[in-house]
């Protein structure tokens, strides 16, 4: 799929929840990593490490707030419980346990969604997490992670298992562009700026971000400079970042796969509005729930599209 | 006013062989979908909506005196789609719009977008405790419908399920029966490699409910069942319909459950067809 502009194909590259599935089996020569799954390994692609290494391996079947709970004991067992579902499984289903068990005692669990947005498709809404990211953030203690590609998400989930504390990684089901080399620099809370530009920053994550840079290409074309700016973890924020688009450029885009209520488009406008004030639009679902649809339809119907930053960028140039 | 409608086994199976060809094309059409999953549910719906137990009215969807059908395991909404069409909710021929773009039949079950969809489900265990909110309403406004809804073995590890059984227990609620898709597997394993059920009838009778166990392929069985259900008073109902993941499909079943959330590819389409049997 195009999208009218250039090289986006959701059916190339690698997923990012595969990309996670993989450096999670790297991952596992540390003994204090275990992980519990809902009864979905072969969709979160945590069947590598099931069959690697199955006696740290728990199918907690269809409970998900079993599960999370299940998680928390575990971590405060000593253990570095990797928890994952599909992300509104995880997230909504067992949001009371994640909150009570895991973040109010601070507790060293690595959840993880796989599946999160209307990328999924044909599933449709019932499967589809788009709130998932409110959700997250809302929890303090909580770092939040959404990755653009698979690079980044290997990247991720290494530092993911490294620090200590809960996280959220969220992962999406289709394959997705390559930004990334491995061995690219990726730190958590540090954003990574992918194109500079001086007229207007566009800071996005997930899929959103090859779509920014697509749509970046375009508005050169017309003399439009855009900075693009990966904004892969969304707690901690890293609002320096932030605060050198506002000060160096006209205006921000943000671009997510997310509902406009809570996200990164929240976030970024937080920081914004108390340091750099400055002119902003946004992409993202707004405050509906999709449909079934074939991935690359979903997302020219909700306006999740390279040309939809392009219009949001003239919004933010106007005067 | 909603009626029931009744037709004789003959009747029955033509429905059943109907319900099972819409089901593979649909999800091969699809490219999608759980055709394993609807397929071990069709008798069990043919009975409720062809064996003279559900009392609808396709024409009024939203009567109040109707008797409620509630699939609670929303992935087999290919299953719920064709009995739909089938009693007449919406034409036949939208069956294979399944999972598409602008489509109200969309990959799980949304009840604002098609007629006679009574629960939008899809997030696993959720669909008992929407039925104890629709049997409580029926006995409060003084009306005789029945609530039925159907859930899977794998989702019966939901701890709501057991949430919603202890209040339906406990609350005599007699107007409702839940209805187990005993087909042993979930979506990674058998039920039994996961989270053993068994005794999950006696578990059911321990939260308050009377309970039976059958051949959820039996037309005669399920008719039996659910003639026994509505004659229970003072409690709910659970009949564990014991049942064949991908029934009617060869290819499907020699996965003995293994095959799960995947269409038949088009070039096994034929052959499935062909082992269902004719149309009519
Ligand atoms: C809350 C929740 N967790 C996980 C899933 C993913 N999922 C969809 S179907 C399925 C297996 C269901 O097994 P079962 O209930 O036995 O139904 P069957 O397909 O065997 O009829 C799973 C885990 C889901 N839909 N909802
Ligand atoms: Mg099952």
């Amino acid at each position: 799929m195009s999208f009218g502009l250039s090289h986006i194909d959701l059916e190339e590259g690698t997923a990012t929840r595969q990309a996670f599935g993989d450096a999670l089996v790297a991952a596992g020569t540390d003994e204090r990593i275990v992980v519990v799954d809902g009864d979905v390994n072969n969709s979160t692609f945590t069947n590598g490490f099931m069959e690697r290494y199955p006696e740290r391996f728990f199918n907690a079947g269809i409970a998900e707030s079993n599960m999370v709970g299940i998680g928390a004991g575990l971590a405060a067992a000593g253990k570095i419980p990797v928890v994952a579902s599909f992300s509104t499984f995880l997230m909504s289903n067992a949001f009371d346990q994640i909150r009570m068990s895991v973040a109010f005692p601070n507790l060293n669990v690595k959840l993880v969604g796989t599946h999160a947005g209307i990328s999924i498709g044909e599933d449709g809404p019932s499967q589809m997490a788009i709130e998932d990211i409110a959700l997250a953030c809302s929890l303090p203690g909580f770092t939040v992670i959404v990755p653009a590609d698979a690079a980044s998400t290997t990247a991720a989930t290494r530092a993911m298992l490294e620090r200590e504390g809960p996280t959220f990684l969220r992962c999406g089901r289709p394959k997705v562009p390559v930004i990334y080399r491995d061995g690219d620099d990726f730190q958590l809370g540090r954003s990574n700026q992918l194109r500079e530009g001086a007229d207007v920053t566009i800071i996005a994550n997930g899929i959103m971000v090859a779509m920014a840079l697509d749509a970046a290409a375009a508005l050169a074309k017309e003399g439009v400079e855009a900075r693009v700016v990966d904004m892969h973890t969304v707690k901690p924020i890293d609002t320096s970042a932030i605060e050198s688009a506002g000060n160096e450029t006209r205006g921000i885009v943000v671009a997510e796969e997310h509902l406009a209520y809570g996200g990164l488009g929240a976030t970024v406008s937080m920081v914004a509005s108390e340091k750099r004030p400055v002119r902003m639009a946004f992409v993202n679902l707004g405050d509906v729930y999709a449909t079934s649809g074939k991935p690359d339809e979903l997302l020219v119907q909700y306006g999740l599209t390279p040309a939809a930053i392009v219009d949001a960028v003239r919004r933010v140039l106007k005067d | 006013m909603p009626e029931d409608h009744h037709e004789d086994i003959e009747g029955l199976k033509a429905r059943a062989r109907r319900i099972r060809r819409h089901i593979v094309a649909a999800t091969t059409a699809a490219g999608s979908g759980h055709p394993s999953s609807s397929l071990s549910l069709v008798e069990i719906v043919t009975v409720l909506f062809f064996g003279g137990v559900l009392r609808y009215d396709p024409d009024d969807p939203h009567d109040l005196d109707r008797d409620r059908f509630i699939l609670s395991k929303g992935h087999a909404a290919p299953g719920l789609y064709a009995v739909l069409a089938e009693a007449g909710y919406f034409p036949v021929e939208q069956l294979t719009d399944l999972r598409k773009l602008g489509s109200p039949l969309e990959g799980h079950p949304n009840m604002c977008r098609l007629p006679g969809v009574e629960a939008s489900t899809g997030s696993l265990g959720q669909g008992p405790s929407i039925a104890i909110g629709h049997a409580l309403a029926i006995r409060l406004d003084g009306r005789d419908a029945r609530v039925y809804v159907l859930v899977g073995d794998g989702e019966s590890e939901e701890g709501q399920v057991w949430e919603a059984a202890m209040y339906a227990g406990n609350h005599g609620l007699d107007n409702l029966t839940l209805i187990v898709d005993r087909n042993g597997y979930q979506q990674t394993d058998a039920v039994d490699k996961i989270q053993p059920l068994d005794p999950l009838d006696d578990k059911f009778r321990a939260f308050g409910f009377e309970t039976k166990v059958i051949d959820g392929h039996s037309l005669e069985e399920v008719s039996a069942a659910l003639d026994w259900a509505r004659g229970v008073t003072g409690k709910p109902q659970a009949i564990i319909a014991r049942t064949i993941k991908g029934k009617g499909v060869a290819l499907l079943e020699a996965k003995q459950g293994g095959w799960h959330g995947k269409p038949i590819p088009p070039d096994e389409e034929s052959k499935a067809l062909e082992e269902i049997g004719a149309a009519s």
